[in-house]
């Protein structure tokens, strides 16, 4: 201790910290969630977050790691809790534990564990599961069937039966799919007057969980967890594409508003694409990252075969962000205006 | 007058803990019952010893004289006897010794004859001879001989002379007190540089978290009917580093690499600096003393005016330290480091002791995996991306270090402050920078070596000739013998030419063979060159000097001089 160097004045600060506040940040989204859909998503995120623990710990038991210094950093809670979030509320208790168990095991420490990973664990077990299991992963509640917990546990555990009422799909896959069978003969507008499905902006209900998330956002970029590079361009590229595509052909492709407010946008766009392990870190990286996980979300939600894109194109971006980083490198103080 | 400032990137805001010390004025320290004087205070060449075990010394004598032009002199503190001249440990991260003049006081504190200087008689290379005489250097820490900086870059107009009295580091509080109190001399001082620099503006910056010392400062200027502007600048970490104040005051940026601010037409000293300087022309008084900072695990906090050389744990005993203290900081909690030994004394560059202990400054977290956070690259001042850094520094791929522009890193500690991995990152960067400095020297050593053999093939080369002279020699002897045999002894002096004669020819082949061997050893230098991959660029060695600079600055490695390898001492002369 005696020879410690400087500086000997530390920032409050710690990983368990930081996580903690992006489990805090999720909050307001969690709670729309849940006077959504009814107390499922809690269930969900237990699962979840047990699982995730004991992964973790089993994965730093193998590799020899201190297990109380890493169990407690939180990062696997948030890594749970964005699977949670993003699996069908109604996903069998199982598919959840297989995509943790996955996320941790095999995104985080097979790669290295807490900052080394290349690719966003959680969003690596939901393409892992959809890529699996198609059908389970595309089945989501009708909105307004609010099942008592008793009843949401049963299918969940697989004690009851996988009711009709549970194979809806998201407003945005619903969407999707009737423009796809309407081939060409439906308009938007149209589909959108169904109120069972679509409130006033977006999904119905789905609408207010998005609006959750962009407050947990925001607080974030208030506390300087996240800066606004990212989220900013992510929301700009799915908003520039959206927008084009339906000032062009506004029959067949939805507003701009509707994509923000639907499946993973506003979650992809501050809690996913800010995770800084697997995002870009420089100021002009996030940019170009944001901007094309925004685009590739949209391509890949609309013409692509999956009932969101988020996941995908967070993956892709993962990939590219070391070369992305390198090209974007910052000039330093005393190099301004003089090329480095 | 309402400056209108800039921002510098990053920065971090550590509790400033500056009220522990600056609510008392600065109190003179007693006399030590001894001094330790270090001879090498400064950057630059290490003074020479004036004095020996034995001799009487005056308050304010000299004792070690400036060796070259980067180098300050150094004198007694008090009136005394000089006990021994020898290897005393360092105020220095390193724990190393080096030479330094041991004084017992005798009590009277009896001052040499001193007087201020004439400096209507004075040229400005008259006046950077009398600092240099009265050994000034800057006391902000980097302790730079001060004349050394009272020129303006040829060609390069002087815009402006700032005088830092930022003090942006928490718990130090002897500038602000030295403002507070001393304010008049301070404005002398800086009217004495800004009459050598002619700068077109005068600045004078000070962190806004010091009103009282802005009023002061504020005042004096007004009193003396100077144009200085007194400028409170925003309370950020590192406001008081020079580039920083530079660009707060200014707006320019000064390169890392570049070796001196007056290329961009600024100059920064101290305020402390200014002070002494005045104390040295106005007075005629040497840099015997200065404001010290006592604070941290202590019960009375405060600032003491004391004598340079008296040893550190004697000194922070005025400010009572608490039982628990287990070290002392010296410097600021952000740049100091904890003292090896804390019988080293205090150097012109020691502006504060931080009585250390673990409930003050609780030891850290254990260092977790970096998770790219960025909160590092956004605290930087530098604007380095300190991740990227230590990634390369842990892997020791120290090319890529320097990629990422590590020698533009002033260790300022910012990175580690908000990392919350807890990763020491600035002992990263120091160890990826010693490491490339360390393999600059052996590259050194590895070329005076190679000097060595070729001076050693030289020399057999040399005595090859002279053997070969020898035998010329013996057979001009045998020659002038039969000579004289043929001369049958009959005039003995007329022996000693034809010897003379036949020995000129061997001298003429010697320098032949000598002018062949040096040639050789030339052409062989010459073609190893090129193949040397790895030589530095100008820029390069240029930014490693910068960095050496800032280091021992930052009290953060040896200087060069004591750094040495072994092998380059035994110089071929
Ligand atoms: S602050 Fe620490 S954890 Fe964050 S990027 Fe920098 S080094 Fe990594
Ligand atoms: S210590 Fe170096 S890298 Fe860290 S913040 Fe300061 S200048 Fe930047």
């Amino acid at each position: 201790m005696m020879f410690a160097p400087a500086p000997y004045l530390l920032k409050d600060a710690s990983v368990s910290r930081v996580m903690t506040m992006v489990c805090l940040a999720l909050i307001p989204g969690i709670t729309a969630y849940a006077w959504l859909v009814g107390p499922a998503i809690l269930v969900q995120l237990v699962i979840a977050s047990v699982t995730a623990i004991a992964a973790e710990a089993a994965m730093l038991k193998l590799r020899g790691k201190p297990l109380a210094m890493f169990l407690s950093d939180g990062s696997a809670i948030v890594t749970a809790w964005l699977i949670a979030l993003t699996f069908p509320p109604l996903a069998p208790w199982w598919l959840v534990v297989t995509g943790t168990l996955f996320a941790i095991v095999i995104a985080k420490h097979l790669y290295g564990g807490l900052g080394q990973n290349p690719f966003n664990p959680a969003m690596v077990a939901f393409a892992a599961c959809i890529v699996s299991f198609p059908a389970l992963m595309s089945q989501w509640p009708s909105v307004g069937l609010q099942m008592p917990l008793l009843d949401q546990l049963n299918v969940i555990l697989g004690l009851a039966p996988r009711v009709d009422a549970l194979s809806g799909a998201t407003p945005l896959d619903a969407m999707k799919t009737a423009l796809k069978l309407g081939e060409g003969q439906v308009d938007i507008a149209h589909l959108l007057a169904n109120q069972d499905i679509y409130g006033n902006f977006a999904g119905r209900g789905w609408e207010w969980v998005a609006v959750g998330y962009l407050l947990g956002g925001l607080w974030l970029w208030q506390r300087k967890l996240i800066t606004w590079h990212a989220p900013l361009a992510f929301i700009g590229g799915m908003v520039l594409i959206s927008g084009v595509l339906w000032l062009y052909q506004p029959a067949s492709f939805a507003s701009p508003l509707f994509h923000l407010l639907s499946g993973g946008t506003l979650l992809g766009a501050f809690f996913i694409i800010t995770d800084p392990v697997s995002g870009c870190t420089t100021p002009r990286g996030k940019l170009i990252f944001g901007f094309c996980a925004g685009l590739l979300a949209y391509i890949i939600r609309v013409f692509g075969g999956f009932p969101d894109g988020v996941a995908f194109a967070v993956l892709l971006m993962n990939l590219s962000a070391p070369l992305i980083d390198q090209l974007t490198q910052p000039r330093i103080f005393g190099m301004k205006g003089k090329q480095s | 007058m309402l400056a209108k400032l800039f921002k510098f990137y990053g920065g971090v805001k550590p509790p400033s803990n500056k009220t522990l010390s600056n609510q008392q004025p600065i109190r003179p320290a007693p006399l030590p019952s001894r001094l330790v004087v270090p001879l090498h205070q400064s950057i630059g060449g290490t003074p020479r010893p004036l004095v020996q075990a034995g001799d009487p010394v005056l308050k304010g004598q000299k004792i070690g004289e400036a060796d070259g032009w980067i180098s300050a002199a150094v004198h007694a503190p008090t009136s005394g006897t000089v006990v021994e001249v020898a290897m005393h440990v360092r105020p220095h991260v390193s724990g190393l010794e080096s030479l330094c003049v041991v004084i017992e006081p005798d009590g009277k504190d009896e001052w040499i004859a001193h007087g201020p200087a004439d400096r209507a008689a004075m040229s400005p290379a008259d006046i950077c001879q009398f600092l240099q005489e009265h050994g000034i250097v800057g006391l902000g820490g980097a302790g730079f001989p001060t004349h050394g900086k009272l020129k303006a870059t040829p060609g390069v107009p002087m815009a402006e002379l700032i005088i830092n009295a930022a003090e942006c580091e928490p718990y130090i509080t002897c500038d602000d007190l030295l403002m507070r109190e001393r304010a008049d001399d301070i404005v002398r001082g800086t009217a004495v540089f800004r009459d050598m620099l002619q700068p077109t503006r005068v600045i004078i910056g000070i962190e806004d978290n010091k009103p009282e010392a802005i009023a002061a400062m504020q005042k004096a200027v007004e009193a003396q009917g100077e144009a200085f502007a007194v400028v409170p600048v925003p309370t950020l970490y590192p406001a008081g580093g020079a580039k920083q104040l530079i660009r707060v005051l200014t707006g320019k940026e000064v390169p890392g690499a570049m070796r001196s601010t007056a290329d961009m037409g600024v100059q920064v000293f101290n305020v402390g600096t200014a002070y002494a300087a005045w104390r040295a022309i106005g007075h005629g008084e040497p840099l015997i003393s200065r404001i010290v900072t006592l604070t941290g695990n202590v019960r009375s906090a405060g600032n003491v005016e004391a004598l340079i050389g008296t040893p550190m744990d004697e000194l922070l005993k005025l400010a009572e330290p608490n039982p628990d203290t287990d070290g002392i900081i010296m410097g600021g909690p952000m740049m100091g480091f904890l003292v090896p030994n804390e019988h080293a004394p205090i150097v012109k560059t020691s502006n504060c002791l931080i009585a250390h202990s673990e409930r003050l400054f609780p030891p850290k977290a254990p260092e977790m995996p970096c998770i790219r956070c960025g909160a590092c690259a956004r605290a930087c001042p530098h604007e380095l991306q300190p991740f990227e850094l230590y990634w390369h520094a842990r892997a020791k791929d120290f090319g890529k270090t320097q990629q990422y522009h590590i020698f533009d890193c002033i260790e300022c500690g910012c990175c580690s402050f908000v990392c919350p991995s807890r990763i020491p990152l600035v002992q990263y960067f120091r160890f990826a920078k010693s490491e490339i400095w360390a393999r600059e020297k052996e590259k050194k050593a590895a070329d005076e070596a190679k000097q060595r053999f070729e001076f050693k093939q030289f020399r057999e080369e040399r005595e090859k000739a002279e053997k070969a002279e020898k035998l010329a020699k013996a057979a001009a002897a045998q020659a002038a013998k039969k000579a004289a045999e043929a001369a049958a002894a009959s005039d003995a002096p007329a022996t000693e030419q034809p010897a003379e004669a036949a020995a000129d020819p061997a001298e003429a082949a010697k320098k032949a063979a000598i002018a062949a061997a040096m040639a050789r050893a030339k052409a062989q230098r010459e073609a190893a060159q090129p193949k040397n991959t790895d030589e530095l660029t100008p820029e390069q060695a240029k930014a490693m000097a910068e960095i050496e600079a800032r280091r021992q600055q930052a009290g953060i490695v040896p200087e060069p001089a004591d750094a040495l390898p072994a092998t380059t001492e035994a110089k071929p002369e």
